[in-house]
């Protein structure tokens, strides 16, 4: 069952989106206006438990993280086209999916080279 | 659809449910936690307690509002405001009973996987703004672990799809009245309970903020309300993916007559919030290389072949 969804049924969701930014907007103006301003010599340092902060905080990063934000580009972008496949599994069918084996397949071959790089691997 | 009910009740119905519910667990997590462990946790505020939602509000309310001079102010601000407002956003695709929805239509379900990806954008900004170590660090890895198990998340809901043949909600519940996804989708709904601990990082998968190593992670800089914004987002992203769960597993509103589909659909919410505690409680923080080890080499290929698995099973139906 296919439901039409026309521009204004996004209405409700934008009405809503406009009502929790206003309230945390104006919740966030009231905290200012009421809150206490004391400026303290300790506030103008990064906390760094009690350790004077050395040199800035936007070092070079370890490689890893952005070796995980490449996979999931990838993986993500791949996972999505699973989407219509899924609503859509009774009428594609069979064939529809023995052409998600084939493609799972050719995902699961890059998966797999991935592992045996070791890219997934922390500690090397 | 009987929808005889005013949207705008709807809506703010909703907002002023979720906001609560999302307060009331701060008192609702301590009292447990303490029960758990043997303790008495908060009880001089009010009858068991219970006032201390209030204190703490008020108290967050008059805190000083303090963005620090290394900052980036804009980010700095913008950053709590996210993770409350896609949090809230996501709500509108949840059936709380039949014709009680904010928005039904039929990419529900893309809707929240697109709000739990915004997510991600809150825990890297605000840590980024802060220029700060410790919340770079948290940050970072709250980046890397949200958007790993968001891979997945997706992968693991495709299985309720295939059952009930939509993305809409209110058709997942009604396809559920021949027996609930629970059973078909165990390991779908396994996966997409691990995905939801680790998206909304909730013990024990709290690692961008794991106090004993990070102080408090991506938010070690914000103090007052921007602090309260991601404690109050945190608290609804729980409830958030506790309704999920009972939405698309344990038949959402679904239940014996005797008793109205509101309640049903409550009551299961809260057995799921009761259970993101217990886990609290009851498991010890992982490393970081650990979990995400553990998504990108156990969790995706198990969320693939549960997919194939349940495909293939439908097929020969």
């Amino acid at each position: 069952m296919l439901l039409q969804s026309s521009a204004s049924s996004y209405l409700p969701i934008l009405i809503q989106g406009i009502m929790a930014l206003a309230f945390v907007g104006i919740t966030m103006v009231i905290t200012h206006l009421v809150g206490p301003k004391r400026r303290t010599i300790d506030k103008l340092t990064p906390f760094e438990s009690g350790i004077s902060s050395v040199g800035n905080a936007r070092s070079p990063f370890s490689i890893k993280y952005f070796l995980v934000a490449i996979l999931f580009v990838l993986f993500d972008v791949e996972v999505i086209f699973m989407y219509p496949w899924a609503v859509n599994f009774r009428e594609l069918g069979g064939k529809g999916m023995i052409e998600m084996f084939v493609f799972m397949g050719m995902l699961l071959l890059g998966f797999f080279y991935v592992i045996r790089k070791g890219a997934l691997d922390w500690e090397k | 659809m009987e929808t005889a009910i005013n949207p705008w009740w709807i809506i703010g119905g909703v907002l002023f449910a979720v906001l609560n519910t999302a307060a009331g667990l701060i008192w609702v997590e301590r009292r447990m936690l303490a029960l758990w462990q043997d303790r008495y946790g908060p009880n001089r505020a009010g009858p068991f307690g219970l006032l201390i939602v209030l204190a703490d509000s008020i108290k967050m309310f008059f805190k000083e509002d303090w963005i620090p001079p290394f900052a980036d102010r804009l980010v700095f601000v913008f950053a709590p405001a996210i993770v409350v407002a896609t949090v809230l956003m996501s709500f509108t695709i949840i059936p709380v009973a039949p014709g009680v929805v904010v928005a039904d239509f039929n990419i529900g379900l893309l809707l929240f996987l697109a709000f739990s990806s915004l997510g991600a954008y809150s825990i890297m900004l605000g840590g980024w703004a802060s220029n700060n170590k410790y919340a770079l660090l948290g940050a970072m890895r709250g980046a890397a672990q949200m958007i790993t198990y968001e891979v997945f998340m997706g992968l693991s809901l495709m299985g309720v799809v295939l059952l009930s043949g939509s993305f809409n909600l209110t058709d997942i519940v009604l396809a559920q009245q021949d027996g609930w996804f629970i059973v078909p989708q165990f390991i779908g709904f396994f996966i997409f309970l691990v995905a939801g601990l680790a998206e909304t990082h909730r013990l024990p998968f709290d690692i961008p903020e794991s106090e004993s190593e990070l102080v408090a992670g991506f938010h070690t800089e914000y103090s007052g309300m921007k602090f309260g914004m991601f404690f109050i987002g945190e608290y609804m992203g729980v409830t958030l993916i506790s309704a999920l769960v009972t939405t698309l597993y344990f038949g959402g509103w679904l239940g014996p007559d005797f008793l109205p589909p509101i309640f049903w659909f409550l009551a299961k919410t809260f057995a799921f919030i009761c259970l993101f505690i217990l886990l609290r409680a009851s498991l010890p923080r992982p490393r970081y290389d650990q979990l995400v080890e553990y998504g990108w080499k156990f969790l995706l290929p198990l969320a693939l072949v549960n997919l194939l698995v349940t495909g293939a099973i439908r097929l020969m139906q």
